[in-house]
């Protein structure tokens, strides 16, 4: 079942192109991964599900980009509500320099959606739970979240990302800023995470993607060149410039 | 290595041992020019922090006093005449100096010995009728020649203090009747024509005064300004105009905004002249632009991955900059803002415009009653002829300059202590 349908997506810069007719249909609970070479326009695509690229003046953003039959691409559009529906973990680990807790508490705060402090405590827990967090930071939810080690500030913000129970979660290469021992721990979560939650998931990565995502969209240049299932984009892929990347012919 | 190399390779080290030393000689000089000037103001300014007091006996004579109730009120205290008693406590000092002469005796304490007379028994009511010691604060003069600043040698008829005097001053730093003590008064008396008198409580609270006018005007204009600029402008040849126009209003001389001050507050706001709410608000126009141009830099120094993560969240622009950019960026600004005070603190040339450089001799209690400030004051004092106030120059300089000290380490503590480390 589709979650999120794009159509004919044209993204600019000013007057340099940086996207090109991108038509995808991501699937709802599923990781789809998006791999490509620096510059191909993969994070362009994935600011666009959250409107992040609003932020940048000179961008403009064409076609159509519909999360269960809402347009996202509008004027319209309440990009609180939106964001609140949409989480987004960054590449490099940015917690707040506020305590653990507050972290996790910021969304829940200010989307109003715990009505008490016991509800707030409990919301808390579960995220850095689901977060694989929890035993690692529960005797320590005063402390600032900027002391973590990067794996530990990376799932923090995992954990806040999902404190608001969003239904889609954007990764913008969120293992790149780490280590192995911690990428594995991401990529196990990030397998926990899509039995509740759609995962669009940026990575420079191919084993990465190969390991955690059911679909696969392999970006060149600002085109969408393939998109199918990660089985078929790595085993047997139509394009040869697909071909070509995955076997690091070039990259 | 050949010696083309060999020399090529010495020549580079030459030339940075030489490079070093122009930097060493740099610093050297810097630092030898800020130790002559501190070596001037503080041993000339340090006798200002004693006093000069000449000890002597008062006998509170009910008939001289002119007090006739058997247990006199303290309103009898109050009005009753201490001329003769005050008098007769300084000739006692020599009695053998004819009456035309007493002038030479009375020159030698403060004009206001009177005075002092009167306070001690009106402290002391049970004093009434006995002969108690008293000290009187001593004439510049006197306090000048015991602090040996004085020149005795030079003819009689050019000095201030002439043989007799310096006879008594001998005979009375004898008998250890010259007393010497801190000069608290330098801290709680307001300014004063007669130099053993004068003191820097004015102008230090109107230092103070209008420093905190100048915060309360200056800041939260500022700090909004430097907001909005940053976080919500749109960037636009118009905005970039505003910019360019902040910088240029930081370089305007601070005589320019005395004249604002004068031209505006006083003649059309009409208010009231001489008093620190004035020469607050015109030195606030002066650090406005410095207090901008630190918010806006440290605004700038919060990363965007924390805006980022901010609205990703769902947070609004307002509550984006409000929770996080602007709590991340106040150490900067606060310490910004400290800077700019302490350069309003020094600022000398608006504050003459806008008149508060008027003598005054009473301690302001409210940011609208007439006052000086110490910068002003320095100005003042540095004008006046007599040789007591050339101590009183150097010892409120120094007073200023501790001043200044204590802001910029307030500013530092501010800076290390809050600021905020982000991954």
């Amino acid at each position: 079942m589709s979650k999120i349908k794009a159509e004919n997506v044209n993204v600019y810069y000013g007057s340099k192109q940086a996207l090109f007719d991108v038509s995808i249909d991501i699937a709802e609970k599923e990781v789809t991964a998006l791999i490509g070479p620096s510059g191909c326009g993969k994070s362009t695509f994935l600011r666009c599900l959250n409107r992040m690229n609003d932020v940048i003046e000179i961008c403009r953003v064409e076609g159509s980009i519909k999360m269960d039959n809402l347009e996202l691409n509008s004027r319209k559009l309440d990009v609180v509500r939106l964001r609140e529906n949409v989480g987004m973990v960054f590449q490099k680990p940015n917690p707040f320099p506020k305590t653990i807790y507050e972290n996790v508490a910021y969304g829940p705060t200010i989307h109003g959606i715990a009505q008490s402090k016991e509800e707030m405590d409990q919301i808390v827990e579960t995220s850095l739970k689901k977060a694989a967090l929890w035993n690692e930071v529960k005797d320590r939810l005063d402390e600032i979240g900027t002391g973590l080690s990067g794996g530990q500030q990376q799932r923090l913000c995992i954990a806040r990302a999902i404190s608001v129970s969003p239904e889609v979660i954007l990764m913008d290469e969120p293992c790149s800023a780490l280590d192995p021992i911690a990428t594995a721990q991401i990529e196990e979560l990030i397998d926990d995470l899509k039995k509740e939650v759609t995962i669009v998931i940026v990575t420079h990565s191919m084993s990465q993607a190969a390991r955690v995502s059911q679909k696969t969209g392999f970006f060149h240049l600002g085109k969408l060149i393939e998109f199918g299932p990660t089985d078929k984009i790595f085993k047997n892929p139509d394009n040869q410039q697909t071909q070509d990347y995955i076997t690091g012919r070039f990259g | 290595m050949n010696s083309f190399k060999k020399n090529l390779l010495k020549k580079r080290y030459n030339a940075e041992r030489r490079f070093q030393w122009y930097g060493k000689i740099a610093i050297g000089l810097a630092l030898s020019f800020l130790a002559v000037f501190m070596f001037q103001i503080f041993s000339k300014g340090y006798s200002a922090f004693q006093k000069t007091w000449i000890a002597t006996e008062v006998h509170y004579d009910k008939e001289l006093l002119l007090i006739d109730a058997e247990s006199p009120s303290k309103d009898d205290l109050e009005n009753a005449d201490y001329y003769d008693v005050a008098y007769k406590a300084m000739t006692s000092l020599d009695p053998g100096l004819p009456e035309e002469e007493d002038r030479q005796l009375i020159q030698m304490v403060s004009y206001k010995y009177e005075t002092e007379v009167k306070d001690l028994l009106l402290k002391n009511p049970d004093f009434l009728g006995k002969i108690v010691p008293i000290k009187l604060t001593a004439s510049d003069d006197v306090d000048q020649v015991h602090k040996g600043n004085y020149p005795r040698d030079i003819p009689e008829k050019n000095r201030r203090v002439n043989d007799y005097q310096l006879q008594i001053y001998d005979m009375l730093n004898e008998r250890g009747d010259i007393l010497s003590e801190f000069n608290i008064s330098f801290f709680t008396s307001p300014d004063s024509r007669e130099a053993e008198l004068a003191g820097i409580a004015s102008s230090f609270m109107g230092t103070v005064f209008s420093i905190l006018v100048c915060l309360a005007f200056s800041f939260p204009v500022a700090v909004l300004a430097a907001i909005y600029l940053e976080e919500f402008a749109p960037k636009n040849k118009f905005t970039d105009f505003i910019e360019v126009n902040i910088n240029n209003l930081a370089a305007v001389p601070s005589i320019v905004f005395g004249l604002l001050g004068l031209g505006v507050l006083l003649a059309v706001f009409n208010l009231p002249r001489s008093t620190p709410l004035v020469g607050g608000i015109t030195l606030s126009l002066m650090t406005l632009p410095t207090i901008i141009i630190a918010a806006r830099a440290s605004l700038k120094a919060v990363p965007p991955s924390i805006r980022e993560a901010a609205l990703a969240m769902g947070a609004s622009n307002m509550q984006t900059t409000m929770h996080h950019t602007v709590p991340l960026s106040m150490p900067g600004t606060l310490s910004g803002t400290i800077i700019g005070l302490a350069q309003a603190l020094g600022e000398t040339a608006p504050l003459i415009l806008i008149g508060m450089v008027a003598f005054v001799n009473t301690i302001p209690g409210t940011p609208v009653d007439p006052a000086a400030s110490l910068p002003v004051q320095i100005y003042i004092w540095s004008e006046s002829a007599e040789r007591g106030f050339v101590e009183k120059v150097s010892a409120c300089i120094m007073v200023l300059l501790a001043f200044l000290i204590l802001m910029n380490l307030a500013a530092q503590i501010v800076r290390h202590k809050f600021e905020k480390k982000w991954s």
